[in-house]
């Protein structure tokens, strides 16, 4: 799932700047699950916005806000509404606001949150960075647990030796991930695949942007 | 004497740091140095230590080669990528820099650029296999290098880390990978230590064990809550507590502990962090003199 936070009420604002009439746009998906981006917080957008003299020109979550073929469908059946807006809020991850904005690009489409990572719900309200999409996965060698992800420096070949207490050295309250590989891999009798040396990663694998045509 | 000769000839080696400045004043980082000449094997210049940006270990190798001092060049990973990494290295050959050790780096996050952006292209492994590479003719890539260097390889282990055994995995590594020598954690618990050089005897490599001057009950305390495997024992801490000159019984805890050490390891490098003028009488007063 793609996590988001919503950016503070002065930092929209500002984007905002002299756009009056403003049309908000969530996601059904991720942004619901987050809490950033469904009904309610787009009903709160819509209070807030009022509070600060914007009119609200509509609301709708798309289902999801990411898919270019649905933008373009909700812009043309809601042409006219939309002709009349000054600005679109998206209230969706940064791949939302730009399919949005493909739908259109004349429109003025602007973000209303920050994304965050690409995470596991660990239950309600509780997400966790597991992946940092490296285009090269290599944690049959981990026991399911990505080093890259993991390991504040991204290490592949066990840990720095700054980990004090089992925690990382950027932060006391963060594990360090090397020893939780490690403690994993005892555990589940593999500890011999932490003895052998990783290659360095290959970024050629990871070449922005990606794209895949089936 | 150098380091490769020291260790070549099973001697107890001396090694010391220094510590580039921030800003281009390296006066006081030659003198300092010029210190230990003939006293030492050779120094240590940290590269941006504690992610604080300063003057780069390059240039500082260079400045004590041209004093008379077998400089050992420190490269982390936290700052360049692998082209930058293995291009440094061919430079260093170059000014005829002749010891390379090779670190992961603290994280920006804990230095004075904290937005700076953490690079850790290569871990030490991968570092010192890279370097290694280097030194048979060859690059990262597998193409040929007109001019080769040679270089006397380091690395760092914990040897109070915990748990060690992560640790001593990760040792066993940058040996596979070219490891020739290696510098310790600072060793306060000698007993603890002595465990550790029990396990990794088998490998047959030259540990040198970290030595830091003990300046007061603060930075102890500071030590053990903040500096991985770092621990001082409460009888030190009283030691240092009660002391009417701090500086002379730093000198005598150093002095302590490397007694002790010297026939547990195969050196000591010792880390003045401040009190490099300190560094001769210890030398002298420890009987490791060159």
């Amino acid at each position: 799932m793609i996590v988001t936070k919503k950016k503070t009420a002065k930092a929209i604002l500002n984007y905002l700047g002299k756009s009056k009439k403003v049309f908000l746009i969530g996601c059904a998906q991720c942004a619901t699950v987050c809490k950033t981006g469904g009904e309610e917080q787009l009903s709160d957008m819509k209070i807030l916005l009022q509070e600060k003299g914007k009119i609200i020109t509509g609301k709708t979550v798309l289902d999801p806000a990411c898919h270019l073929v649905k933008v373009k469908q909700f812009f043309y059946q809601n042409k006219n509404i939309l002709n009349k807006t000054d600005a679109i809020l998206a209230l969706t991850c940064g791949d939302g606001v730009q399919s949005i904005k493909d739908g259109d690009y004349k429109k003025n489409v602007l973000p209303a949150l920050d994304t965050l990572f690409l995470g596991e719900v660990e239950r309600g309200g509780h997400f966790s960075q597991k992946c940092v999409l490296c285009g090269d996965c290599i944690i049959d060698r981990t026991d399911g647990i990505c080093p890259i992800t993991i390991c504040t420096k991204g290490l592949l070949n066990g840990p720095c030796g700054g980990s004090k207490n089992k925690k990382c050295e950027v932060d006391k309250d963060r594990d360090c991930g090397w020893i939780l590989i490690y403690e994993r891999l005892k555990e589940s009798k593999k500890l011999k695949n932490m003895k052998k040396i990783a290659k360095p990663q290959d970024h050629s694998k990871n070449l922005k942007p990606r794209k895949i045509i089936l | 004497m150098n380091l490769r000769e020291a260790i070549k000839k099973k001697k107890f080696i001396v090694t010391s740091e220094t510590a580039p400045p921030k800003g281009t004043d390296v006066s006081k980082m030659i003198e300092q140095a010029r210190l230990l000449v003939g006293k030492v094997d050779a120094i240590n210049v940290t590269d941006l230590q504690s992610a604080v940006m300063r003057l780069g270990s390059l240039t500082g190798c260079y400045l004590l080669k041209q004093i008379g001092i077998d400089p050992i060049f420190q490269i982390t990973c936290r700052d360049r990528n692998r082209l930058s990494l293995s291009s440094e290295l061919l430079s260093a050959s170059v000014l005829g820099i002749k010891n390379v050790l090779v670190l992961t780096g603290d994280h920006p996050l804990n230095g004075d650029h904290p937005e700076a952006k953490p690079v850790f292209d290569l871990d030490a492994v991968q570092l010192l296999r890279a370097a290694k590479n280097l030194c048979l003719g060859r690059d990262m890539s597998g193409n040929r290098l007109y001019g080769v260097p040679d270089f006397c390889l380091g690395a760092v282990v914990n040897p109070c880390a915990d748990p060690l055994e992560p640790e001593l995995i990760k040792m066993k590594k940058k040996i596979d990978s070219g490891a020739q020598f290696f510098q310790t954690q600072a060793v306060f618990d000698v007993k603890r230590f002595s465990f550790f050089m029990k396990k990794v005897s088998k490998y047959n490599v030259p540990i040198i064990a970290g030595i830091i001057l003990l300046k007061s009950t603060k930075m102890a305390a500071y030590m053990n809550d903040n500096v991985a495997g770092v621990y001082v024992p409460p009888n030190l801490m009283e030691q240092i507590d009660n002391a009417l000159s701090k500086e002379e019984e730093s000198v005598k805890i150093a002095c302590g502990i490397i007694n002790k050490l010297k026939d547990v390891c195969n050196g000591v490098h010792i880390m003045p962090i401040g009190w490099e003028r300190l560094v001769p009488g210890i030398i002298d007063r420890a009987g490791i003199k060159k």
